[in-house]
């Protein structure tokens, strides 16, 4: 046992010295040390450094496609190159630069404005790097090699089926996109959990900065929108490896099962895009119109609103697959109802300038950039929502020109305008604005040329992705003025990056909060110190430096909560979700090198898989685990510490021994996640059995009452053992709580070796869809089952080691979860494999 | 060519510069000429103008906020219920209204009557028509005819990967899915011949994937159809 005094901190005499303690923790070393990175500010810049590579790499592809269109019947790329270069194109700036740029800006800001040390899992973001930079390198392996994927950014099948594709190229899109997807759904689950929890002491959800909302439902919107695209990828896959025909209409299955499950991630996608960039909206435009933003409340609701709206509207990409014109009408009205919230937004930002004193700063330059752009988008959005107009332009350069404006105008300029107002945060310097101004207008008026021309290129029917046309058609002209725009717009980006470099390096100093903003961000020294906050801050309002424009000074003094070092722990708090109340102490892991080695024992799984070795891949797989398992050991206990002191006369307990820390809200997260793949897999099985053709099957599964029995009997052993080895009574008891665990896990393998007499039953996967979706579903509940003999094994081992007592139950209530959920989609496949042949006939 | 000059005096100052002849070209869904067309080329230029004058509204309340002396004047509330909801309800709820009914006109509605029949098979890459009638089916490659006047039921499907059926100046398209056929409704105004493409990417012949539509006279079509060879299948 500890002595309770040990846990007593030491007391810091200066600024100076408490910078010094606090640097050699949560510092990382130079040279190959920097491998071993998970600080947000570290992880943040490379996030957007990263991205901003790939967005000059998909801007050289869209060069070379407006080269291409320039003139009529051009002979510069053949259609087996132009195919990939436009994949890619789209492929690169959707999912290599707008996601990760959004996730870089998110994990680099958001401690920062919420007043904490660091994101709530610093390792999982550190992985979700690795994970991005791999899998997005290996699409460009693939492109240098000419196996680009080449079947249009949203994959459509059977186009991209093994039939018509039968080289590696889809596979590198499905294999490589999954391995970036990675990054994006830890990043949802570390956003999410971060943002609820991990805020500055009084800071309650109505006094977040609205950045910090934008972020929170932009990362639920992950969370439930990359599981049907990941889901959707495996299934190609697995119908392009092993021949299980989802997708193959003339073995029950049906091409349109993709485009539901490809646009039921790629619409909320938009917005995922959009929002985090109005979120730098409404942080920027206040400040610099010297005025707080107008109608807080009603912003908040319109982005939760637009999120359950975004979800609702996917069909409204597939307007011309025959869909009966009822059911269309709804997508239709959703889709203009979404203008809504939208134009609430607008016209509150409006409003705040009115209100304000608007000063024509370089950001709010970017910013009228922005709104100009994006007005445009949005009223060719409702457009398109009309369903006849839609029926003409769909799949033509009018939608090409629409979507430009909306992911240009709605992301890339708010990006410009928040590169330029963060800018002196990241480097510590003052931009000299003389290239930013030129370059803002060779990019709004290149990006103009460019595309607003384009709308009637579309209208006078050039379809999209084609790589000629001939002169008679009356594109020439349109498109050549597209294309010399579009190298105006490209000289504009490259003069923006010249700017960025040049203050980098020869900038003056930038004093802190340049701007005179309100937000905590401000309150840190700039560049920021590793740790961001020398001593966390008292928040009462939603602009705390607004009130205290000294507050900055106070924390380096260590005036505020935790402005000490105590054991060599990286500690920040973590608060009550609704009231900011302080709840606990997260104790945060330290420099690794384990993110990176996860990482590349990842990416050998997606390699092999790409190359068939399945052997090696099933090898990966419990090297994943165990990589996994070996990050556990830093994150816990080994003895009750109880309530310990947090600066200003206030203490609480490390978050091992608290009710709710940021772990469990992460495994709940994460299995929301879960719960949303696997309820599209459902939804793709109830959706062939009504819309595909050749149904129904030729042979159905056979009855296996013993396996049926011992998959139930299994899970619900497993789930009760799981739950009372957490229980008060079990919990305190070593051998109780381990007997339990082990109970639990003898349940799992007997679910397990019950899913495998059912899946023993099915016919032959090859055969039909019917047999290749059954099998997949019951493999998918078997898999959840082999996790939990894991998730048991992992609370033995955590009880044996000394990391769990009745205070410190944390492990064991993340299995029980687990238990629970892996008995509830059991028993859900259970009902699903063996009911719906019954309803359904 | 008509309906385009009718809207031109209005087109202009909308638009800032479409001209007439920018809205020709043998596949301008600007230059109608069968009525799904022209009823989507009026709904365009109806939200074009709308479109245009919300732009240029949300622009100038945009520029005001900079220019403007003293204090902004409305209160917080008349933004967002004004701007948030009350605008976009009156602009929204008749477009919708407008479009959806658009939409319904254009159906294939049983019951009409004189309706021409054309099956169409799309594949990796050429068209396929095939005429039913009673004295055994007709079958062309890459050239559809069709009566002029007379409204057509084209019912679409593929062979292969996904495609998308797509004569402009007739109307909108519909998709060739494998597995599944759709039904579209269209009609040529006058005889002349038309052009259709592929609108759906395909693969690496999507470029060339297009097709000449023959609208003909009542006689002359007879006589056409008659001169096309059976379908073998």
């Amino acid at each position: 046992m500890m002595d309770a005094r040990i846990d007593q901190p030491a007391a810091a005499t200066s600024p100076i010295r408490l910078h010094k303690q606090l640097d050699a923790l949560w510092g990382t070393p130079g040279g190959w040390g920097r491998l071993a990175a998970v600080n947000h500010t570290i992880v943040g810049r490379r996030f957007i450094a990263t991205a901003f590579v790939f967005f000059g790499i998909g801007g050289i592809l869209a060069m070379l496609i407006r080269a291409q269109l320039a003139t009529p019947r051009s002979a510069f790329l053949g259609p087996e190159i132009y195919n990939q270069i436009f994949t890619m194109h789209g492929t690169v700036m959707m999912f290599l630069f707008a996601i990760p740029m959004f996730e870089g800006f998110a994990i680099y800001l958001l401690p920062k404005i919420l007043g904490a040390r660091d994101m709530a899992f610093p390792r999982l973001g550190a992985y979700g790097y690795w994970c991005y930079l791999f899998g997005g390198s290996m699409l460009l392996i693939a492109m240098a090699v000419g196996l680009a994927p080449n079947g249009g950014w949203f994959m459509y099948t059977p186009l991209c089926s093994k039939a018509y594709t039968p080289g590696i190229n889809a596979d590198i899109w499905l294999i490589g996109i999954t391995f970036v997807e990675i990054s994006a759904l830890s990043a949802a689950v570390e956003i999410i959990a971060t943002i609820l929890k991990m805020r500055a002491p009084g800071m309650s959800l109505d006094k977040m900065p609205l950045l910090a909302w934008y972020l929170l439902v932009t990362a639920f919107m992950m969370l439930f929108g990359f599981p049907p695209l990941i889901l959707g990828s495996i299934l190609l896959e697995v119908e392009r490896a092993f021949d299980l025909p989802l997708f193959d209409p003339t073995r029950g299955g049906d091409a349109l099962l993709w485009q539901h499950l490809f646009w039921l991630f790629g619409h909320p996608e938009v917005y995922i895009i959009f929002l985090p960039a109005a979120g730098m909206v409404s942080t920027i435009l206040p400040v610099l119109a010297r005025r707080e933003i107008i109608g807080y409340s009603w912003i908040v609701i319109s982005i939760v609103a637009l999120a359950f709206l975004s979800f609702g509207l996917w069909v409204h990409h597939m307007f011309t697959v025959g869909i009966p014109h009822l059911a269309l009408a709804f997508f239709s009205s959703a889709s203009t109802a979404v203008a809504v919230p939208t134009a609430v937004q607008i016209f509150a930002w409006i409003g705040t300038l009115a209100a304000g004193r608007p000063q024509l700063k370089l950001p709010m330059l970017y910013l009228l950039g922005f709104f100009s752009v994006f007005v445009v988008g949005g009223l060719t959005g409702v457009m398109l929502a009309i369903v006849p107009f839609n029926w003409q332009v769909h799949d033509t350069h009018f939608v090409v020109a629409h979507l430009h404006y909306v992911l240009v105008g709605g992301f890339v300029f708010p990006m410009l305008a928040a590169a330029y107002y963060w800018l002196p945060h990241v480097t510590g310097r003052v931009p000299r604005h003389s290239l930013g101004v030129p370059a803002f207008w060779l990019i709004i008026v290149g990006f103009n040329v460019t595309f607003l021309v384009m709308h009637l290129t579309g209208l006078l029917g050039m379809p999209r992705r084609i790589h000629g046309y001939g002169a008679e058609t009356g594109w020439e002209w349109p498109n050549l003025v597209s294309s010399l725009g579009s190298f105006v717009m490209a000289i504009g980006f490259a003069l923006f990056t010249v700017d960025v470099v040049m203050h980098w390096l020869h900038g003056k100093r930038s004093p802190r909060n340049p701007w005179s903003a309100g937000t905590l961000e401000w309150a840190t020294a700039v560049p920021p110190p590793n740790y961001a906050f020398a001593s966390l801050p008292d928040v009462a309002t939603r602009t705390p430096l607004q009130e205290r424009p000294d507050l900055g000074n106070h924390l380096a003094r260590g005036g505020g909560y935790l402005g000490f070092v105590r054991h060599d722990w990286l500690e920040t708090l973590g608060v009550d979700v609704m009231s900011g109340r302080v709840e606990q102490i997260v104790r945060l892991p330290n420099r690794t090198l384990l993110p990176l080695f996860t990482a590349l024992v990842t990416g050998v799984f997606f390699v092999a898989v790409l190359f068939k070795l399945y052997i090696v891949a099933l090898l990966a797989l419990p090297a994943i685990v165990a990589m996994l398992l070996a990050w556990t050991p830093v994150s816990g206990e080994r003895c009750d510490r109880g309530a310990l002191p947090i600066g200003n006369g206030a203490e609480a307990v490390l978050h091992s021994e608290a009710a709710s820390p940021p772990s469990l809200w992460a495994m709940g997260l994460t299995l929301a996640a879960d719960a949303t793949a696997f309820a599209s897999l459902a939804f793709g099985i109830l959706f062939l059995w009504v819309v595909a053709p050749n149904w129904p099957p030729p042979a159905m599964i056979a009855w296996a009452p013993a396996s049926i029995a011992l998959a139930v009997i299994g899970l619900l052993i497993a789930f009760a053992a799981s739950r009372a080895a957490t229980s008060r009574r079990v919990i305190g008891n070593g051998s109780r709580r381990e007997s339990a665990l082990a109970i639990a896990l003898l349940g799992q393998i007997v679910a397990l070796v019950g899913f495998a007499g059912v899946i023993a039953a099915v016919p032959p996967p090859t055969q039909h869809a019917y047999a290749a979706a059954t099998k997949l579903i019951l493999i998918y509940a078997a898999l959840h089952a082999a996790l939990g003999v894991v998730f048991a094994g992992f609370g033995i081992w955590r009880s044996r080691t000394g990391y769990v007592s009745q205070r410190r139950s944390v492990d064991l209530r993340i299995g029980a979860l687990w238990s629970d959920f892996t008995a509830a989609i059991g028993l859900a496949t259970l009902l699903i494999v063996y009911g719906l042949p019954r309803v359904m006939g | 060519m008509r309906r385009c000059r009718a809207w031109f005096t209005a087109g202009v100052v909308a638009a800032g510069g479409v001209s007439l002849a920018g809205c020709g070209g043998p596949l301008s869904a600007l230059d109608p000429a069968g009525p799904a067309a022209s009823a989507i080329a009026e709904l365009w230029w109806v939200m074009l103008i709308g479109a245009t004058a919300l732009f240029v509204l949300v622009m100038a309340l945009l520029l005001w906020t900079f220019v403007r002396r003293g204090d902004g004047g409305a209160s917080p509330k008349l933004w967002l219920v004004g701007g948030g909801l009350v605008l976009p309800a009156l602009v929204l709820t008749p477009l919708l209204g407008y479009g959806l009914l658009t939409g319904e006109r254009l159906l294939a509605h049983a019951g009409a009557t004189d309706v021409v029949r054309v099956d169409v098979e799309a594949r990796q890459w050429q068209w396929t028509f095939r005429y039913p009638a009673p004295g055994g089916t007709r079958i062309s490659v890459n050239e559809l005819h069709i009566p002029a006047g007379r409204p057509i039921d084209l019912h679409v499907g593929s062979a292969d990967v996904i495609h998308s059926f797509w004569i402009p100046r007739l109307g909108g398209k519909i998709d060739a899915i494998p597995g599944h056929v759709n039904l579209i409704r269209l009609s040529a105004g006058q005889a002349g011949t038309y052009r259709g493409v592929c609108a759906e990417f395909c693969g690496t012949g999507h470029t060339m994937m297009d097709f000449r539509v023959q609208a003909h006279d009542a006689d002359d079509y007879a006589a056409k159809l008659r001169a096309l060879p059976q379908d073998g299948r």
